[in-house]
C-alpha cells in the first residue's frame, strides 16, 4: 500500500505482504487464476506453491535487473522473465506429476497473466534490493495462498465431504446433505465475498491505524 | 469432414463459449477487469466490444501460429511467451491503426486497448483453444464466442451494479465483495443454461 515506507524491515515487508496489503482482500488481485481451482484443496496447494515460488522468483530477476532494464521496455522484460519461470513450473509438473498438471489445465498457464506478479515487480522489486524483493514476493504469495486454502477448505468440505480427499467425520456421513452448489462455480464467487467480508470487517481498524 | 458440418460445429462451440462455458463465470478469468471496470454500462460496453475483437483475432492467431509454426518446429512448450507476444504485439498495433484512421474509434476504445493486454481471458482463450484441440472454425467460433460471453458479463454486472449504487450495503461488503456476490448468483443463473447443451 505505501511503497515508500522510510524503513524497510525483514519484518514491516512480510507484515504488510501477508495482512496491511494482502493482495486477495484487500487489493484484491490476480483471483482470475487462481479461484477455479479451488475447488478441491490439494489442487488449490499445488497452484498456491507454483504462483508463491514464481512470484518470489520473478521479483527477485526484476529486482536484480532493475538498474540495467530500459525504463520504456521493462513491462515487456518483466513479462517475459515471469513467463520463463512459468515455462519451468509447468515444465516440471508436467514430467513429475502429470496427473495434476491436467487437473489444472490452463491455469498453471494463467500465472503469467496473474496480476500480482506485475503488481508486485511494479511496485516494490523495481525500486528495492534483491534479497528484499524476493522476501517480498514469497510473502505475497503466501499471503496469496492462505485467503485461497482457506476458501478451498470450507468447498472441499461443504462441497464433498472430504478435505484432501479424505472423507471427514461428520460432513462424509448420510445425515449430511452435500452442498454441490460449493463445488460449482458459483460456490468460489460466494465464498470469496464471504472471505473478503469477514476479513475486511476483522481488519478495518488495523488498517485505518495504519494510516 | 465437409464445409457445413464444420459451419455446425463452430457454432455449437461459440454457444458454448458465450452460455455454459462462460468465461468469466465458470473459469474467472479476466475478474480483475470485471469488478475494476463494471460500475457504468458505457465504459462495460467500450470495453466488452474491444475485448470481442481481441479475442477473436488473438485466438485466430494464435492457433496459427501454434499449430502452423510451434508444432511443426516441436517447441510446444514456448507458447506461453509466444502467445503473450502475439496478444500483445496485435493489440500495439490495433491501437495505432485506429489512432491514425479513426480519432473518435480511439477515444471511444483506444483507451481500454492496453488494459486488454495483460487481461488473463485473452491468453485462457489462447490456451484453452490449444488444450480442446480445436479445428480452425472451431477457433473462430470460440473466441468470438468467449468474448461476446465475457461482454455479455460485464454489461449486465454494470447495470446491475448502476441499481445498486444508490442501495446501503454493509461496510466490509462494499465494492468488491457485493459485486462477487452478484456474480455468484449471474453464474447460478448461467447454470441453468447446461441443460440446453453439453459441451466443451
Amino acid at each position: 500500500m505505501s511503497p515508500a515506507q522510510p524503513k524497510l524491515t525483514a519484518r514491516s515487508v512480510t507484515l504488510d505482504a501477508l495482512w496491511y496489503s494482502n493482495p486477495i482482500f484487500r487489493q484484491i488481485l490476480g483471483i482470475c487464476s487462481t479461484l477455479a481451482v479451488t475447488n478441491l484443496v490439494l489442487n488449490t496447494l499445488v497452484m498456491c506453491i507454483a504462483l508463491t515460488i514464481v512470484t518470489g522468483l520473478s521479483s527477485w530477476t526484476v529486482s536484480l535487473l532493475r538498474n540495467i532494464m530500459p525504463r520504456n521496455i521493462r513491462m515487456m522484460v518483466e513479462t517475459l522473465i515471469m513467463a520463463f519461470y512459468v515455462i519451468i513450473v509447468d515444465i516440471a509438473l508436467r514430467a513429475y506429476w502429470p496427473e495434476m498438471s491436467r487437473n489444472l489445465g490452463p491455469f498453471v498457464g494463467l500465472i503469467i497473466t496473474n496480476c500480482i506478479l506485475m503488481g508486485r515487480s511494479e511496485a516494490f522489486a523495481i525500486s528495492n534490493p534483491p534479497g528484499i524483493s524476493l522476501l517480498d514476493g514469497l510473502a505475497s504469495g503466501a499471503g496469496y495462498s492462505a485467503v485461497l486454502l482457506l476458501i478451498s477448505l470450507v468447498r472441499e468440505l461443504l462441497g464433498m465431504g472430504t478435505v484432501l480427499g479424505m472423507p471427514m467425520p461428520f460432513f462424509a456421513g448420510p445425515h449430511w446433505d452435500k452442498w454441490i452448489i460449493m463445488v460449482m462455480p458459483p460456490g468460489a464467487f460466494f465464498m470469496l465475498a464471504v472471505a473478503i467480508w469477514i476479513l475486511r470487517s476483522l481488519g478495518t481498524t488495523a488498517a485505518e491505524k495504519k494510516a | 469432414m465437409n464445409l457445413s458440418h464444420e459451419f455446425g460445429s463452430a457454432l455449437v462451440v461459440c454457444f458454448a463459449a458465450i452460455f455454459t462455458g462462460n468465461i468469466l463465470l465458470t473459469t474467472f478469468l479476466g475478474m480483475c477487469s470485471f469488478l475494476s471496470v463494471s460500475r457504468e454500462v458505457k465504459t462495460a460496453v467500450g470495453l466488452g466490444t474491444a475485448v470481442v475483437f481481441v479475442m477473436t483475432c488473438t485466438t485466430i492467431l494464435n492457433w496459427a501460429m501454434y499449430w502452423l509454426v510451434l508444432v511443426p518446429l516441436q517447441i510446444e512448450f514456448y507458447r506461453f511467451i509466444l502467445f503473450i507476444i502475439v496478444i500483445a504485439a496485435f493489440v500495439q498495433f490495433i491501437e495505432m491503426v485506429i489512432e491514425r484512421y479513426s480519432p473518435p474509434l480511439y477515444y471511444s476504445l483506444g483507451i481500454f486497448l492496453p488494459l486488454i493486454t495483460v487481461n488473463c481471458a485473452i491468453l485462457g482463450a489462447a490456451l484453452f483453444m490449444v488444450i480442446r484441440k480445436y479445428t480452425f472454425m472451431e477457433t473462430i467460433g470460440y473466441g468470438f464466442g468467449s468474448g461476446a460471453g465475457w461482454m455479455l458479463a460485464i454489461v449486465a454486472m454494470a447495470g446491475i451494479r448502476q441499481k445498486l449504487a444508490v442501495n446501503r450495503i454493509p461496510q466490509g461488503l462494499q465494492g468488491p465483495g457485493i459485486t462477487l456476490i452478484i456474480a455468484g448468483l449471474m453464474a447460478l443463473g448461467f447454470i441453468g443454461f447446461t441443460g440446453v447443451l453439453q459441451a466443451q
